[in-house]
Order: structure tokens, then C-alpha cells, then sequence
């Protein structure tokens, strides 16, 4: 799959655009529900349809020209690091995708835990015909002690 | 509010099912057909695709000699402007020009005018309405905000030499440009109607009047000769459930907040961001990053739509139908192109239609209906990236055909009537 980087500085990872809503205090979602779901990907569905979905579509196709798609792409497939920091940071820049453009913004979810941030890229790697490696919550601690926002 | 919203939730779902079966049926099946194009027409009616594949086309003019200009989000081939000539049931394409891509276009005293997202352009027509120099535009308007949303600009004139420009709000609710709740810095230079001289070269926001304000994108917008005036059809804001969870359910803010049509005077303000309409109490609404509840009811500086319409269905087609050749109902009214919806998720996506509204003395009068429908190809694909076809511009033709055209395939359909 053909990928264009339109901007160097984040450069992987394209998830949860929230489209253009980013506003200064993310609304946390409850996610809780009284059976937690013992897999990530069954818990990542649950997280995904509650603050993804409405942007993403239930599919992961996303919409043109506005919020990218999840299916496939090395954003998604590829560098663990990047995908997880661009759910803590939100995204603020064009990118092009197989020939489409794709600009609306994404509001940071660090307001996300730890846990759920690893089950919810866990379902998106291992959804819409994805077939990529897990996240742990380990890998997501990690990156958000290392994590430099900026603004 | 809980005990309240739940009562209210068989009102929502009865509601729901009218708005996602808008789209679907074009008025009673009994009385309506499906074209050779896949379109459904009501009785008497057809469509045919007299052209395909042409690329993003979204504004398109016809002129009397039916030459069509339909313009292209995206140049193709580094051409912008596609120019078509119509022989019956069929289009052949006979140019293309243009160095830009663009949504806007209009012929007004032999100039066609068109935009990219930061200029307005003219060429000069000759008497068969040929562009005579297709490489030597005049700019006319040029330096206008485009920041990654809401860019195309729309325009009309009017019949005093004006030209109106929409300038999209580049921002959902403007909620990063106002964290105090001061004011949004973002109506400076956007979310508005700009009016300009239409023989001007050159002019920039200090030349323009902002003609109305309050405005967070119009893309379909129409000079109405009845009553002289500016119609604008507003795309509502985006998100109330995901921006307030505990105010709106997500069938809520699938339906709100209305499409809005606004019959404009100079000065007016629609109130974005600050307040937002709703279709099923009908009253415009305080918004909830001003202090709203669903429930508080706008300041009444603010103007009321002269029409509503459901949430998302972004409407980016407009055209008052003159023509003679539809039945006397349409004469004056208004016929819309709903693109379609995204923000309507986890509901299924709605629009991807064309609606005629009613008119009566240069107002609406009556209730909007379906007019063109089965442009997704089906409730499977109606979506944004699953739609087969989305329609965008409309245009009359010198018979009174109506045109239509579609930005996901490039298809231009011809909609025509006969007894």
C-alpha cells in the first residue's frame, strides 16, 4: 500500500483522528461496562466504538477527504510507537493515503488509560482485515513517560 | 433530564425512522420510477448520466447553448474546468481549462466566474458564451482564508454587480480558538458571506463587505430573482454526543442540529458558534460550549433559518427552479443537493439525495420532499466512502432540464420531465 508522507514530523500512525473537534478538554467517555471483556480486542471494540467510531466509521474506512481510514495502512500496521503517540497527542496535519487527502484533526485521548489505549490499537491491528501484533499496556506506559507533548 | 430523555426516546426513534427512510423513498413508490441512471424520480420524470468518470465534479453552469462548465475539486490533468456540450441524452466533452481546482462557478454579463479555495477568478465570454482566453483569467478576489477545512468557496451574484463568497468556518465549533469564551476570532475572516464587486480585480477581505456572519459553511447557495435576495444553505455543526455525552444521545446527535436555509439580508448572523437550530423543537439553541442544555434557547439577535432540514445531510447544491418544462408546482421553488452524511455514526449515514422545497412568494412554503434518490446505490453503500455516487452542484438548462452532479464518480446526470 502506497503511503505519501505529507508531513515529516509525525509521521506514521494515523489513528482516531477525532475529526475536528479537538477542544481543550477531551470528554472522558465511560467505557465501563458491568462484564469487562476478558480479551484486548473484545475490550478495544468497546473503547473503539465509544470515541472512534463516530469518526473512523464502524468499518474503519474513515471518510474521504475528512478522517483517514484504519484499514491497512502503515500508519495503522506499522511503528508502534508513532500509532500510540498520535492517540496521546491527537493530529493536526494532511496526509495522503493512496492518492486521497485527508485533513481533518484529531483531538489528543490522553485522557485514555493506559490499558485502554493498548486494547483499543489492539482491535484497530487486529480489525477491518488488519493482521499486526498486539499492544501492551507496557508498550503504552512507556511511550507516555517518554511522551513530549507539544502544543 | 435522565427520566425526561427516556420518556422522549420512542418520540426520537419514531423520528429516526422518517429521517433514515428520507433519502431512501422518493415520496409514495406507487407514484415514482426508477430511471435508467438508478435514480428515483417521481412519476413523469427521468435521468440519464450523460456524462461519467469526469472527476471530483462539484458546481456546474449550463449555458443556452448547452455547453455545460462543471468545475473539479481537484484539477485533472492540470485542467480545473471541464466543458461539456449537450445533444439530448447525450455529453461530449469539448475542452477543459483552468489551471485550478475549485467548487465555485456562475456566468454573469458574459464572464464566467470560478474559485479555487483562496481566489475567485473571471473569464470573459463571447457571445456564444465561450471563454475567448482560457488562459488569461482576471483575478478578482484573491487572499481569502483556506486552512484545512471548510475550504471550497462557493459564490453567486447578484444583479447589481456583486459577487457573494462563502468563507468557511476552519473549525467544527471554534472551541480551540476560544477556550475563554471571549468571542471566536474565527468570524474575523470566516464563517460568513463576503460580498466583492464582480468587475474588481484584485479585491481582498478589506474591499468585501461581510454581507452576513455566523455562517459555519455554505457550499449551496442561490440569488433568488423573485425576491432579490441571498439564499445560503448552512452545514450545521458536527458532534454534540462526542463533544457531551451526558446532553445528547447519539440518535440525538445524529439528527441535530438542522441543515438550516437562510434568506439573508446585509448584516445578518446566523449565530455560529454560539448557537445551533433545532428541527424538532424548532428554535434556535443555545450551544452547549456557551452554557446550552439542549434546552436554553438562543439569543433572538440571532436569525431564524426560513427552513430546516435533518442533521449532516450537507447540503452543497442550491438552484431556484425558473424552468417550464417541470410541472407549475416546481416553478420558483427550490430544489438541494444533499452530499451526504458522515457525522450521523453509530446511526446509518443519510442524505445522498435531492430534495425539492416548495416556494411561495420567493419563501418556502410547505414541507421539503425527496426528489432524486438511489445516488448511494443502495442502503449497503450509504456512506461516504461506500456511496456510489454523491450529488454536489445543480444547474438549469435552457429547455428547463434539470442537472446534476456527482464529485464521487464524476457522473453529470439529466433530469428531465415529460406528461
Amino acid at each position: 500500500m502506497k503511503i505519501k508522507r505529507t508531513v515529516l514530523l509525525i509521521s506514521s500512525a494515523l489513528l482516531f483522528f477525532n475529526c475536528s473537534f479537538a477542544q481543550d478538554k477531551p470528554v472522558k467517555k465511560t467505557t465501563s461496562h458491568t462484564a469487562t471483556p476478558t480479551t484486548s480486542v473484545a475490550r478495544g471494540k468497546i473503547v473503539y466504538t465509544s470515541i472512534c467510531l463516530a469518526c473512523h466509521m464502524a468499518d474503519g474506512a474513515g471518510v474521504p477527504t475528512m478522517n483517514p481510514p484504519l484499514i491497512k495502512t502503515s500508519y495503522v500496521l506499522g511503528d508502534k510507537a508513532t500509532l500510540i503517540k498520535i492517540v496521546l497527542n491527537g493530529f493536526k496535519e494532511d496526509v495522503e493515503i493512496n492518492g486521497q487527502k485527508y485533513s481533518n484533526n484529531m483531538t489528543p485521548h490522553s485522557d485514555l488509560k493506559d490499558q485502554e489505549i493498548a486494547d483499543v490499537l489492539t482491535y484497530v491491528r487486529k480489525s477491518f482485515g488488519n493482521k499486526a501484533s498486539s499492544i501492551t499496556v507496557a508498550d503504552v506506559k512507556k511511550i507516555r513517560a517518554a511522551n513530549v507533548v507539544t502544543k | 433530564m435522565k427520566k425526561m430523555m427516556i420518556l422522549l426516546l420512542p418520540v426520537y426513534a419514531i423520528i429516526g425512522l422518517i429521517v433514515f427512510n428520507a433519502c431512501k423513498n422518493a415520496g409514495d413508490p406507487a407514484n415514482s420510477r426508477t430511471a435508467p441512471a438508478g435514480l428515483t424520480l417521481p412519476a413523469g420524470f427521468n435521468a440519464v448520466a450523460i456524462a461519467e468518470h469526469l472527476g471530483s465534479a462539484r458546481h456546474l453552469v449550463v449555458t443556452p447553448e448547452n455547453d455545460i462548465y462543471v468545475h473539479l475539486a481537484n484539477a485533472k490533468g492540470g485542467k480545473g474546468i471541464i466543458v461539456l456540450h449537450v445533444d439530448g441524452d447525450k455529453a461530449t466533452v469539448k475542452t477543459s481549462f483552468a489551471s485550478f481546482g475549485g467548487t465555485g462557478i456562475a456566468i454573469k454579463n458574459g464572464y464566467l466566474y470560478a474559485s479555487n479555495d483562496r481566489e475567485v477568478y473571471r473569464f470573459k465570454l463571447n457571445d456564444k458564451n465561450e471563454v475567448t482566453n482560457p488562459d488569461q483569467p482576471e483575478k478578482i478576489v484573491t487572499g481569502l482564508v483556506s486552512r484545512r477545512m471548510h475550504e471550497p468557496k462557493a459564490l453567486c451574484l447578484d444583479n447589481d454587480s456583486n459577487i457573494y463568497v462563502n468563507i468557511g468556518a476552519y473549525s467544527n465549533i471554534c472551541s480551540d480558538y476560544d477556550k475563554d469564551k471571549k468571542g471566536c476570532p474565527v468570524l474575523d475572516s470566516a464563517a460568513g458571506i463576503w460580498q466583492f464587486k464582480a468587475d474588481k480585480p484584485n479585491q481582498t477581505y478589506g474591499d468585501g463587505i461581510r454581507y452576513a456572519s455566523g455562517l459555519r459553511n455554505v457550499v449551496g447557495l442561490a440569488w433568488n430573482q423573485e425576491d432579490n435576495q441571498l439564499f445560503v444553505m448552512q452545514h450545521g455543526r458536527d458532534a454534540l454526543h462526542d463533544l457531551f455525552p451526558n446532553l445528547y444521545t447519539t440518535r440525538q446527535s445524529a439528527d441535530l442540529p438542522a441543515e438550516c436555509m437562510f434568506a439573508l439580508k446585509k448584516g445578518d448572523n446566523a449565530g455560529w458558534p454560539y448557537v445551533y437550530y433545532d428541527w424538532m423543537q424548532q428554535k434556535n439553541m443555545l450551544g452547549p460550549e456557551y452554557g446550552g442544555d439542549g434546552k436554553k434557547t438562543a439569543d433572538p439577535k440571532f436569525i431564524n433559518p426560513v427552513a430546516a432540514y435533518p442533521g449532516h445531510f450537507a447540503p452543497d447544491g442550491l438552484l431556484f427552479y425558473t424552468g417550464n418544462q417541470f410541472p407549475e408546482k416546481y416553478k420558483n421553488g427550490a430544489f438541494i443537493a444533499f452530499h451526504g452524511s458522515w457525522n450521523r455514526a453509530p446511526e446509518p449515514q443519510a442524505g445522498y439525495c435531492v430534495v425539492f422545497q416548495p416556494f411561495k412568494n420567493g419563501m418556502p412554503d410547505g414541507k421539503w420532499e425527496v426528489f432524486a434518490d438511489g445516488f448511494a446505490g443502495g442502503a449497503a453503500k450509504t456512506s461516504p466512502g461506500g456511496a456510489e455516487h454523491r450529488p454536489c452542484g445543480l444547474a438549469q438548462g435552457p429547455d428547463g432540464s434539470l442537472y446534476v452532479t456527482d464529485d464521487q464518480k464524476g457522473s453529470i446526470y439529466k433530469i428531465t420531465y415529460s406528461k
